[in-house]
């Protein structure tokens, strides 16, 4: 076990695996990194299993020190890390002496970096998982965003160190989208031809004020049918649900489990960690897909993440 | 046209109307009607009680409503066409399924003043009095239709008719937590400090939602709660136990 000392947090620094999937029945939503593929690859890099808790690091990183020294590796943007000054090279395992400091700058590319530690971060798991819901201040360190002074533990790192990198086709294969892939929502035809063809033509940014709960849109609004009294349902991740005023918003990680705004489309599995690169003002657009296209695109995902030449060494 | 229901045979309620309808691809809803009813209701806790008691392999979560529910699953193993053959047959046991007696849950609440900061305005748009409006809360056995937006949430209904009131036009940007509100012909506790559009009677002592309680969540889907008024005495006394 050894510690990791955080002695500056970054904008929004939170713990988080794969999320709590199977709690819908108490209003609560899975949580889990925004950007899973990224944690999943950070972690085979050091040698921990998909699900292990890294730390989640949102357009501005932290700095850490690392007393006892560890195994990590930073996976997903690139958020300009140094050791001790030196450069660190993203998806790549990395041995860290004890006393040495990695400390991570402005984003250069999209809007998160996960840091895996061998043997994970160690916390108490709120429900099966490590992951924090920021909004409900529940799971991962003392349910809320890490602070300075903050000391977490790490759980028992297993075996030597071993050089692993991801290789350059597949960091090509799984870089983040900007046309996102949809699938029809479940009020889609409540939307005329006109909003519908908005849409799925125009580009929209991502506003300022989007989070781990939701990344609001700015384009042009698409209005639904007027007259149409919706009924308050489940929502599923994803899905872009269009209130009053037009302008679509993206459910996402922490989304509320239940909403009344019509659906006019839901971004397909394999694109979800996309959403999770998204940063306030990039530009995005959306394609539709059919169903069974749908599957067929995440289950080349799940292949491609299969394969034995991902990570070399 | 067809006749969907035989009205002498109301207790055991036929689900020939259910209706499913992807909602991602890794969601199926299915809809019992198109209108908040217990009837509706009922079915969707049977099926719930169902899944429950005969899980699904695949099915990964279950987000219950008015009158829907939401299921998951992996789209790796099912497709929608598949959880819906499975989920026929769960349809057609259900009026086997026997639910338990609900619980009976009770809620104090400070109405007025600072707790319920929306009261006198509600009182005044309802041309009542604030006292008028907190006997008409209190009234009332409300049903938990559902728990979500946020963990610990009850959807709670129905309002007496004469206490319907639309939600505020500017949601607050923050709302205590143990907030009482009302909205339409819904009312709730805010479980957690939260953005909200809901016109705020009072404040529970209570907590909704403790993560290091067995039970984490004061309220469950069917349970009945009612309404207790206490003083900002008693609330304080409540608060601090």
């Amino acid at each position: 076990m050894s510690q990791i000392q955080v002695q500056a947090p970054g904008l929004l620094t939170t713990v988080q695996d794969l999320g709590r999937e199977g709690f819908g029945l108490m209003g609560v939503s899975a949580s889990g990194a925004a950007d899973p593929i990224a944690l999943r690859l950070g972690n085979r890099l050091v040698g921990n299993a998909d699900g292990t808790a890294g730390l989640e690091m949102t357009l501005l990183g932290g700095t850490f020190l690392l007393p006892q020294g560890a195994v990590v590796a930073l996976a997903g943007s690139d958020f300009t890390a140094n050791l001790d000054g030196v450069p660190v090279e993203l998806w790549t395992s990395v041995k860290i002496s004890p006393g040495q400091k990695l400390s991570l700058g402005h984003t250069r590319s999209g809007s998160r970096c996960y840091l895996c530690v061998q043997g994970g971060v160690a916390v108490d798991p709120f429900l099966g998982s490590a992951s924090t819901h920021v909004l409900s201040r529940l799971g991962g360190f003392e349910g809320r965003a890490l602070r300075k002074g903050d000391v977490l533990n790490t759980g028992p790192a297993g075996g030597p160190f071993r050089k692993r990198k991801l290789a350059q086709w597949a960091r090509e294969a799984l870089a983040p989208r900007k046309i996102l892939r949809v699938t029809p929502g479940p009020q889609t035809g409540w939307f005329p031809a006109s909003s519908q063809q908005l849409f799925y033509t125009c580009t929209y940014r991502v506003a300022e004020e989007s989070n781990r709960m939701g990344l609001r849109l700015e384009g042009p609004p698409i209005p639904a049918r007027s007259g149409g009294e919706m009924i308050t349902e489940g929502v599923s991740l994803g899905a872009i649900q269009v209130p009053d005023g037009g302008l679509p918003i993206i459910l996402f990680v922490e989304q509320q489990t239940t909403g009344g705004y019509p659906k006019i489309a839901n971004v397909i599995s394999a694109d979800l960690p996309s959403v999770g690169q998204l940063r306030p003002r990039d530009e995005v657009r959306f394609e539709l897909v059919g169903w069974d296209a749908a599957r067929g695109l995440l289950r080349e995902q799940e292949e491609l993440l299969a394969s034995k030449e991902l990570i070399l060494g | 046209m067809e006749l969907r229901y035989d009205f002498a045979n109301m207790s055991a309620p036929t689900t020939e109307g259910a209706r499913f309808q992807p909602a991602s691809d890794q969601s199926l809803l299915i809809y019992f009607g198109q209108r908040i009813t217990l009837e509706a209701h009922q079915h969707v806790m049977r099926l719930l009680r169902l899944l429950e008691a005969e899980p699904v392999d695949g099915i990964r979560n279950l987000h219950p409503a008015y009158c829907s529910l939401l299921i998951k699953f992996d789209a790796l193993k099912l497709g929608h066409g598949d959880v819906e053959a499975i989920l026929r047959h769960y349809l057609d046991r259900l009026e086997a399924v026997r639910l338990p007696e609900p619980r009976q849950v009770k809620i104090p609440v400070c109405y007025g003043g600072e707790c319920g900061p929306d009261l006198n305005d509600v009182a005044a748009l309802l041309a009542m009095t604030p006292s008028q409006v907190i006997e008409l809360h209190t009234s009332a056995t409300y049903e938990v239709y559902f728990l979500g937006f946020v963990p610990g949430f009850a959807y709670l209904g129905e309002l007496p008719p004469a206490l319907v009131t639309p939600r505020l036009a500017t949601p607050r940007r923050r709302v205590p937590a143990g907030s009482v509100g009302i909205a339409g012909s819904q009312t709730g506790v805010y479980p957690v400090a939260t953005p909200g559009g809901w016109r705020l009677l009072g404040r529970t002592p209570i907590q909704m939602f403790r993560a290091n309680r067995s039970a984490m969540s004061l309220l469950s889907i069917g349970d009945r709660v009612r309404f207790t008024p206490v003083t900002q005495a008693q609330f304080a006394a409540l608060e601090e136990a």
